[in-house]
């Protein structure tokens, strides 16, 4: 860099204070600074324009309903009486499942990745779960909508017969052991969105976790190894250890995205709008399929009811991306640093 | 596979290693006799004990939980076979070592089986050529599938992605450098919002630009708005991948180019971008796969038609997965077979552009192709005697910095008579 370093102030004789360097940038300098410092100004207003124009068009519907627009189960804008408690207990449940379903998938498959998989196919690996996490989420809707829902009835018949009093997976209008109950109860449920969602957000959170557990120091393994250790031995003293902060990470990442997917949700389950606790049976509902279902007949009040909404799943899921990158970059911290 | 299992088979290797003979890292994976044999035991018995279950003695039906016992039989069986010359640390290792095996087999086999069945669905459509050359104006519902086609979706997606890139492909490589180049408070926020924005929820990327361009400014759905809706959900994505990519320019690199004396922006310019470079389009082409497959902010910001629209400033325009979502809400069995048919043609679209990125992104930073390491080598030559002629005039080709040249250096950078050391 062009530079012209001048001495300032006089060292005191017994405490050597730290010269300090001063730059005097060129012309092209000043104009690049300039101009990076403007980008890095435009995309933070585009970031923040995103919250703010939802704010301004929600604000409308959040002043007719206030408060009660957290617990009110209904959407019917046009008579005033719409709230996004249905809705988001839906998402909240579908996310749960679906991070439930993942995270021992995601977790697995990164420590074999990383620690299991014969060294000449752990790049094809790679290249797979980052090519899984780039497929669109429309053919995993497909998927979802025209293979795993007749294939999932058996596995949801079971759960509710033989865990039916765990009030989660409870189904009305079933009784237990009858033969004959009709199988479409069994359908466009939560569990079914969450099996879907758990399989677009596993590749997610597997990068995540593959990258932290990649980093885990070469000398703490080979120290674990040398102490005699097995391979599992080894996992659970220095692996898991150090990636603990990457798996919360890529979880909470997985989770950001499955409360903000769309269109393999809005494709399986039917819409309901009451407060469905039961995993297993037809009807849920999430923010974002809501949206995507309400929009085309929208009012104008309509519209910022949807907006309300939608501020609603932005705030939640920037909260969860907040943590979740707060606590991966903690992990990371040190690792970083150049040799 | 552990000290256990391998110190007492080798053990003159261990404690006196042939002092001619180089160092062999001892393995630690990899099969052995018994381990093929406990393994194969292991799966026989889950298998017999399966089927004995469900086919004799207790009333349990269907494959899934077939499977599901046979596995929890094998897994027993193999703990128990490896117990029998094994202590307990090396039981939970060899079992644990299966079911992460299990739990990659189950997730890779699942993408297999997502991937497998839409191009399985997609055969019925995609052998009519007119799927790729036709639009749907004229193709009803009831057409058979030698009517109609995708064209309208696949320009449409081909346009918006032009747009969604040639905004977030300036922007978001000019920030990723800012993120990098101006270290300081405000970047660092720049930063964290842009990490907390890459998992922004694709339907509020659409919601906003429709508030802000439809509801806002008044104008009409359109391929600009869509490309809009797509560059705003594609613009953390970018920024965050190419961010992470230049981090990974040595420092050594920038360092070297500034002690000559280049300014900041010529660093830049000519030696982070340059190196960065495979990784950088790697970012790209990655942000586009996830860009060209988002549908929730199309549907909101496009509209949707059944005809051929190139104009992304008039009229609705329609991309491939809206299409597909579009044709599997029709009940009619033509309609989903097309719906099927474009989406295998998106995910083929998807394995393309991310087979480009492997073999572009397939190299280090600073790993060149052999194309460029000769151009690199062109030029460094021609500093060479350039420099030679500088400082010995008459007496070109014996300078001393005749050294083969870096890869990852580019020849021009740090020039040192480019006038600005000085300034």
């Amino acid at each position: 860099m062009a530079s012209a370093v001048e001495v300032s102030g006089a060292p005191e004789p017994d405490r050597p204070v730290p010269r300090r360097l001063h730059t005097a940038r060129g012309l092209g300098d000043r104009v690049f600074r300039y101009q990076l410092t403007a980008t890095g100004v435009t995309v933070l207003a585009i970031m923040a324009a995103v919250g703010l124009f939802l704010l301004l068009r929600a604000g409308q519907a959040l002043r007719a309903r206030g408060f009660r627009f957290l617990t009110t189960a209904a959407w019917q804008p046009d008579v005033h009486n719409f709230g996004i408690a249905a809705v988001l207990t839906g998402t909240l449940l579908i996310a749960a499942v679906a991070v439930t379903i993942s995270v021992p998938l995601a977790v697995g498959t990164a420590l074999f990745i990383s620690d299991v998989a014969p060294r000449g196919l752990r790049r094809t690996l790679v290249t797979m779960v980052d090519l899984m996490a780039a497929v669109p989420s429309v053919v995993y809707g497909l998927w979802g909508l025209f293979f795993l829902q007749q294939h999932v009835i058996g596995l949801s018949r079971w759960l509710s017969t033989w865990f039916g009093w765990i009030p989660l997976l409870a189904v009305d209008g079933t009784k237990p052991g009858e033969p004959l109950a009709s199988d479409s109860v069994y359908t466009a449920s939560t569990f079914v969105a969450g099996i879907v969602v758990a399989l677009m957000v596993a590749p997610i959170q597997c990068s995540v976790m593959r990258e932290v557990f990649a980093q885990a120091p070469a000398g703490e393994r080979e120290g674990a190894y040398a102490l005699g250790a097995t391979r599992w031995g080894m996992i659970r003293a220095v692996v898991l250890p150090y990636g603990k902060g990457g798996i919360i990470g890529g979880t909470m990442l997985g989770l950001g995205r499955a409360l903000g997917e769309t269109i393999a949700v809005y494709l399986i389950i039917s819409p309901v709008f009451v407060i469905q606790p039961h995993l297993l049976q037809t009807g849920s509902n999430s923010v974002s399929s809501l949206i995507a279902l309400h929009y085309g007949d929208a009012s104008t009040f309509g519209m910022s009811a949807l907006m309300a909404a939608g501020l609603a799943l932005f705030l939640l899921t920037l909260a969860v991306n907040f943590t979740a990158s707060s606590i991966v970059a903690r992990s990371r911290s040190g690792a970083q640093s150049e040799a | 596979m552990t000290v256990v299992d391998h110190a007492p088979a080798q053990p003159a290797e261990a404690t006196a290693p042939a002092p001619g003979l180089p160092d062999v890292p001892r393995r630690l994976g990899g099969l052995t006799r018994s381990g093929v044999l406990s393994l194969s035991g292991a799966a026989a018995s889950g298998l017999c004990v399966a089927v004995l279950l469900f086919g004799e003695i207790a009333p349990f039906s269907g494959s899934l939980g077939f499977t599901v016992t046979a596995y929890a039989a094998f897994l027993a069986v193999y703990a128990v076979l490896t117990a029998l010359e094994e202590d307990g640390q090396a039981v939970r290792d060899r079992v644990m070592t299966v079911v992460l095996w299990t739990a990659a087999g189950l997730l890779f086999s699942a993408l297999a089986l997502v991937v497998g069945f839409t191009a399985w669905r997609g055969r019925e459509a995609l052998p009519h050529g007119n799927f790729f050359t036709q639009d749907m104006q004229a193709a009803g519902p009831l057409d058979p599938l030698s009517h109609g086609g995708i064209a309208h979706a696949m320009l449409g997606t081909l346009i918006m992605i032009a747009i969604a890139l040639t905004i977030t492909v300036p922007l978001g490589l000019a920030c990723a450098v800012y993120l990098n180049q101006i270290p300081g408070r405000f970047s660092r926020f720049v930063r964290t919002i842009v990490e907390a924005m890459t998992a922004l929820p694709s339907i509020v990327a659409g919601l906003m630009v429709y508030a802000v361009w439809i509801l806002g400014l008044g104008m009409q759905k359109s391929g600009l708005a869509a490309g809009f809706a797509i560059s705003v959900m594609m613009l953390p994505i970018v920024i965050r991948a190419s961010d992470v990519v230049l981090r990974l320019v040595p420092g050594t690199l920038t360092e070297a180019a500034e002690a000559l004396g280049a300014p900041r922006w010529r660093t830049v310019w000519h030696v982070v971008l340059p190196t960065a470079r495979s990784g950088l389009a790697t970012a790209v082409i990655l942000g586009t796969a996830r860009g060209i497959g988002e549908t929730s902010p199309v549907l909101l910001t496009a509209g949707f038609t059944a005809a051929l629209n190139a104009d992304p400033t008039n009229g609705p325009m329609v991309s491939l997965p809206l299409a597909v979502f579009n044709f599997v809400k029709s009940p009619e069995p033509t309609m989903i077979a097309r719906g099927f048919g474009s989406a295998a043609v998106l995910m083929a679209i998807v394995l393309i552009l991310f087979a480009i990125a492997r073999v572009i992104g397939g190299r280090g930073p600073g790993h060149q192709t052999r194309r460029q390491a000769r151009r690199t080598a062109r030029a460094s030559r021609r500093d060479i005697e350039r420099y030679a002629g500088i400082t010995h005039p008459g007496g070109a080709g014996q300078h001393p910095c005749a050294a083969p040249p870096r890869g990852a250096t580019s020849p021009n950078a740090p020039a040192p008579d480019n006038g600005d050391s000085d300034r």
